[in-house]
């Protein structure tokens, strides 16, 4: 099959769907590639490199779309600038396209792409489950953004972030603010604690805590209980007095740091407000503010989408593509997210791929399916939780040994029970009275045996076999009472069967003691 | 002494065996509990060798054979090393198992005595399957023994329509017990046991190596029936109540060990596992493994504040417990949390871990139970898993065609690294390959485990 990479047309658009290496590599997969002429210049990856990786370079885009099965694309397709025309329009029935959509941001723009009767995966789409992480481009994307949020920002502010002793004077360290620690507020935690900096950071979500700590930041906690974890790893919306008490937080922090780093977004909504003005005016002159959320609307009220806006004194940054500022490496990451799906989509690896519906990442990335809207996907099945432990206290066992399964449900248990009972009377019915005298200790010692030996613990498994090894020598009793008996052979076996359970007794029990000793605190 | 007073000695041990198994509930209380043990053995036979039915002749071979018998026992329990405790327990099993075969012939060459009806055939029942059951302990522990000496191959052997031909041991057995019973004479008797040696044999060798901890608790179960069906044989109540204690007690072992690996018992009975794939494909395992260097070993557990070593077999065979014990004390004296996750299954015998690493004095507090610990992992910096490889293999939970689906396993991949020690990228005894090695936080560390933990403790010191 092939696949074609046109050249990204969103304007300030850098990235690039694929990279020499991965062209590489997709050509490994069984597929042909052609990249639109240009393609990769602004992340910095020359024409002649794609040829030299084996893809062979189109300069028609129209006559690009027209022969590949597959699409491979960054942004959304939208109005082409020179052909005059959407680039929806250059897709048809029968083939994929695979780039970002944002379905839910866009319903026209999947009316139109349904309408072609072609296949459409979005990369922000993939649901967030361990074995689709190689193939989340979102995670990529954040990485990078948060990374590059705390470059930015070093790039206004007017001061060291690391602190130092000079001849000159002492610098005192800034102090960065990360609100909001997902994947980007993680990497922006890194990155300005290599920095040098003091970094703090909050989210609803306390699951991260740890992961905050890993990082060697701290972790800022309300006074407050309410956990904000929602579906997926992503947060939620919070309760009114949750919101306040951090209101109150951030406005503290606010007159304390020097960079605000916000990463807050809720699927599906816009994103939450959480820096007021008056906070910004409480801000030291010169403090940056970078605005992650700022395409979602922004969490400072001030931000301006797109653009550095000064108020107050405080740099306010919000930039929407911070991926892109970071083309090379946006480009090989997502580069590299699309060709693990394509592998995902191609089992065979026969240059040939299979939407399988049926597989969990596969049917949460396809939104349209021969023009059919297939979005939503259902929920993800979240398998995070840690798993119930095994019942501490273990299930009754019928008498006998080696039940399994134990009945759980009480009309087998009373089944087992009465078909017991009928065994006990037919058996009492004929056997003499001595006998039944017997069966009646070896019935209560089974009983005794298992109400014991649960309380075992199991550390002392080991001990445990071997002292009731040892105690099972006691069949020496019944040798004991034979040896005396008249006849020879009788003699000779019983001689043998005591010495046997000699052995037992004495090597069960003192390799026991030997064991035990061992143990100890 | 009269029969009374032996009648009160046997009371006396039957309450001493009971709380000597109560001990055995907390490590301080066990060892007390084994003296309780002893001191019930010392009485049970004294009474009997001073009670009425044993006379002078008698007194003097049982005298010498006890003092033979002992200093057998006691030479093999003090020469035996930790490691070898599986091959010993299965040793004594099979020594209780052809006791209790010679005591039953020696009880049917004594005769029925005046017994008549009902009691008559009765007591050649129990003669019949004293023999029986110990027949089939003494050659099934004697193959344990072999397998887990490596005498004999660990695979299990899966003869053609096995389980016919079980059936059919067993239908036989049947038949030939109502010709015993009606006075058929000794030939269906030995017979029989012949047929239950064969038994024995075959129910062992079908059973693979890593179902070996459940064979070995079941075959304790079957020594501690053996023991009951003498009792019943020759009337003696101690007898019943010590091997029903010692049958139930195996039995609740096979059944934890069971429910540790998700299986039936029957199934582990039936044989043949390790063998045969699961109800579907497995997904192939695709990515790469990590190799690691002692070196980088210790340099992670420096670093780690929290470290689980997980042990395993691999640990018992390359004798490397004190190895462990000595990297212990190294992290901890430097303050880091280093604990113990042992899965129930671990070893080849229930609890056989715990015993190494008590015989290494790791103190037992930081040796902590499957269940105490897999909700701990996500907060572990370091996993040192040492020779296991079926315990914490993740297939176990995420792929249900896995034959090894629903065990439950030892979260490792959940901490931040995962070093796995191996001698080579083998599979488990289960046969079945394990995704743990492909995660990407797993890092392999090839070689003996003895050797590879020498370096990473010299790295340490160094």
């Amino acid at each position: 099959m092939k696949i074609a990479v046109p050249r990204e047309v969103h304007a300030g658009e850098r990235r690039v769907a694929t990279t020499p290496d991965v062209v590489k590599q997709v050509i490994k997969l069984g597929f042909e590639i052609s990249v639109e002429a240009g393609a990769g210049a602004a992340a910095n990856y020359a024409d002649e490199a794609y040829v030299e990786a084996g893809a062979s370079i189109v300069a028609d885009t129209r006559a690009l779309w027209s022969g590949a099965d597959i699409i491979f694309k960054v942004r959304a397709p939208e109005a082409h600038p020179t052909l005059g025309c959407h680039e929806a329009e250059l897709l048809r029935a029968g083939q994929t396209l695979i780039s970002f959509i944002w379905p839910g941001q866009n319903p026209d723009l999947m009316e139109k792409l349904a309408a072609t009767g072609a296949n459409v995966l979005a990369m922000d789409s993939v649901p967030r489950i361990s074995r689709a992480q190689k193939m989340d481009a979102l995670s990529s994307m954040a990485n990078i953004a948060g990374y590059r949020a705390i470059v930015e920002a070093a790039g206004v502010f007017g001061r060291f972030f690391t602190g130092q002793i000079t001849a000159a004077g002492k610098v005192p360290p800034a102090k960065v603010l990360i609100i909001g620690a997902g994947v980007a507020g993680l990497a922006a935690i890194g990155t300005a604690k290599s920095m040098g900096a003091i970094v703090r950071a909050f989210d609803t979500r306390l699951e991260v805590k740890e992961q905050v700590h890993s990082m060697d930041a701290e972790f800022l906690e309300l006074d407050f209980k309410e956990e904000g974890g929602g579906s997926g790893g992503y947060a939620k919306t919070m309760s009114d007095e949750f919101i306040k008490a951090e209101m109150a937080l951030f406005a503290e922090q606010a007159r304390e740091v020097d960079i605000i780093v916000t990463t807050a977004l809720i699927p599906g909504k816009p994103a939450p407000k959480l820096i007021t003005a008056e906070m910004v005016a409480s801000m030291r002159n010169g403090s940056v503010i970078v605005d992650l959320a700022s395409e979602q609307g922004g969490n400072c009220e001030l931000t301006v989408p797109g653009e550095i806006a000064v108020r107050h004194g405080v740099s306010i940054i919000g930039y929407a593509d911070l991926p892109s500022r970071l083309a090379t490496q946006a480009s090989q990451l997502y580069a590299t997210n699309l060709r693990h799906l394509l592998t995902e989509l191609s089992p065979a690896k026969d240059g040939n791929i299979v939407i399988n519906m049926q597989d969990e990442a596969i049917r949460g990335a396809t939104v349209i399916n021969e023009g059919s809207i297939t979005w939503p996907p259902p929920p993800p099945t979240l398998s995070a939780a840690p798993k119930k432990a095994a019942s501490a206290a273990p299930p009754p066992k019928a008498h006998g040994h080696g039940h399994a399964a134990p009945p759980s449900n009480p009309v087998t248990t009373l089944a087992v029970m009465a078909v017991g009972a009928l065994a006990l009377w037919g058996l009492g019915s004929v056997a003499p009275a001595a006998f039944m005298s017997h069966f009646t200790v070896f019935v209560l010692a089974v009983f005794v045996g298992y109400q014991v030996i649960w309380n075992v613990t199991p550390a002392l498994h080991t001990p445990l076999m071997s002292v009731t090894n040892a105690i099972s020598g006691i069949i020496v009793i019944g040798a004991l009472l034979q040896i005396s008996t008249e006849g020879f052979i009788i003699t000779v076996l019983a001689a043998a069967a005591i010495l046997l359970a000699t052995i037992n007794i004495a090597g069960g029990f003192l390799v026991t003691q030997r064991m035990l000793r061992m143990f100890q605190k | 002494m009269g029969t009374g007073i032996v009648t009160a000695s046997y009371i006396i041990a039957a309450v001493l065996f009971i709380l000597s198994l109560g001990g055995l509930s907390n490590p301080e209380t066990a060892r007390r509990g084994n003296a309780y043990g002893m001191t019930g053995m010392l009485i049970a036979i004294l009474a009997t060798v001073f009670g009425p039915q044993v006379t002078g002749g008698g007194m003097a071979i049982l005298i010498l054979v006890m003092l033979i018998g002992g200093s057998i026992g006691f030479y093999a329990a003090k020469r035996v090393q930790m490691t070898e405790m599986p091959e010993l327990v299965a040793m004594l099993h099979s020594f209780v198992g052809l006791a209790a075969v010679l005591i039953g012939y020696a009880t049917y060459v004594g005769g029925t005595g005046d017994m008549a009806g009902a009691e008559e055939t009765i007591h050649e029942v129990e003669i019949y399957l004293g023999i029986l059951i110990g027949a089939v302990t003494f050659t099934g522990s004697i193959v344990a023994f072999g397998k887990l000496r490596g005498k004999i191959d660990g695979k299990p052997l899966t003869l053609p329509g096995r389980h016919w031909l079980n059936l059919g041991l067993a239908v036989a057995c049947v038949w030939l017990g109502s010709s015993f019973v009606d006075g058929g004479g000794a030939f269906p008797l030995i017979l029989m046991t012949l047929i239950a040696f064969g038994f024995g044999v075959h129910m062992v060798m079908a059973i693979g190596g890593a179902d070996m901890p459940v064979v070995v608790s079941m075959l304790n179960s079957y020594s501690g029936w053996a023991a009951a069906a003498t009792g019943f044989m020759l009337s003696n109540d101690l007898l019943i109540v010590t091997g029903a204690l010692v049958g139930s007690s195996g039995a609740i072992l096979s059944y934890i060990m069971c429910r540790a690996m998700n299986r039936q018992f029957l199934s582990v009975i039936a044989g043949g596992f390790g063998s045969s794939s699961g109800s579907g494909p497995v997904a192939a395992i695709e990515g790469e493994v990590n190799p690691l260097s002692p070196e980088e070993t210790a340099e992670l557990l420096r670093e780690a504040a929290s470290v689980v070593i997980v042990p395993g077999y691999g640990m018992a065979v390359a004798q490397a417990q004190n190895t462990v014990y000595e990297i212990t004390k190294n992290l901890r004296e430097r303050g880091k949390t280093v604990r113990f996750a042992i899965h129930p299954v671990a070893g080849r015998m229930p609890g056989h871990m715990n015993v190494l690493l008590a015989e290494a004095r790791v103190p037992y507090d930081i040796v902590m139970e499957m269940d105490e610990i897999n909700e701990d992992f996500p907060a572990t910096d370091v996993v040192l898993v040492i020779g296991a490889n079926d315990i914490v293999n993740p297939s176990a939970q995420d792929e249900p065609n896995s034959p090894i689906a629903g065990m439950p396993v030892l979260e490792v991949w959940k901490a931040q690294t995962a070093i796995v020690m191996k001698r080579s990228m083998a599979s488990g005894y289960a046969g079945v390959d394990n995704p743990l090695f492909f995660k990407d936080n797993t890092r392999m560390l090839f070689g003996d485990a003895k050797q590879s933990l020498d370096s990473v403790l010299k790295a340490l010191q160094g």
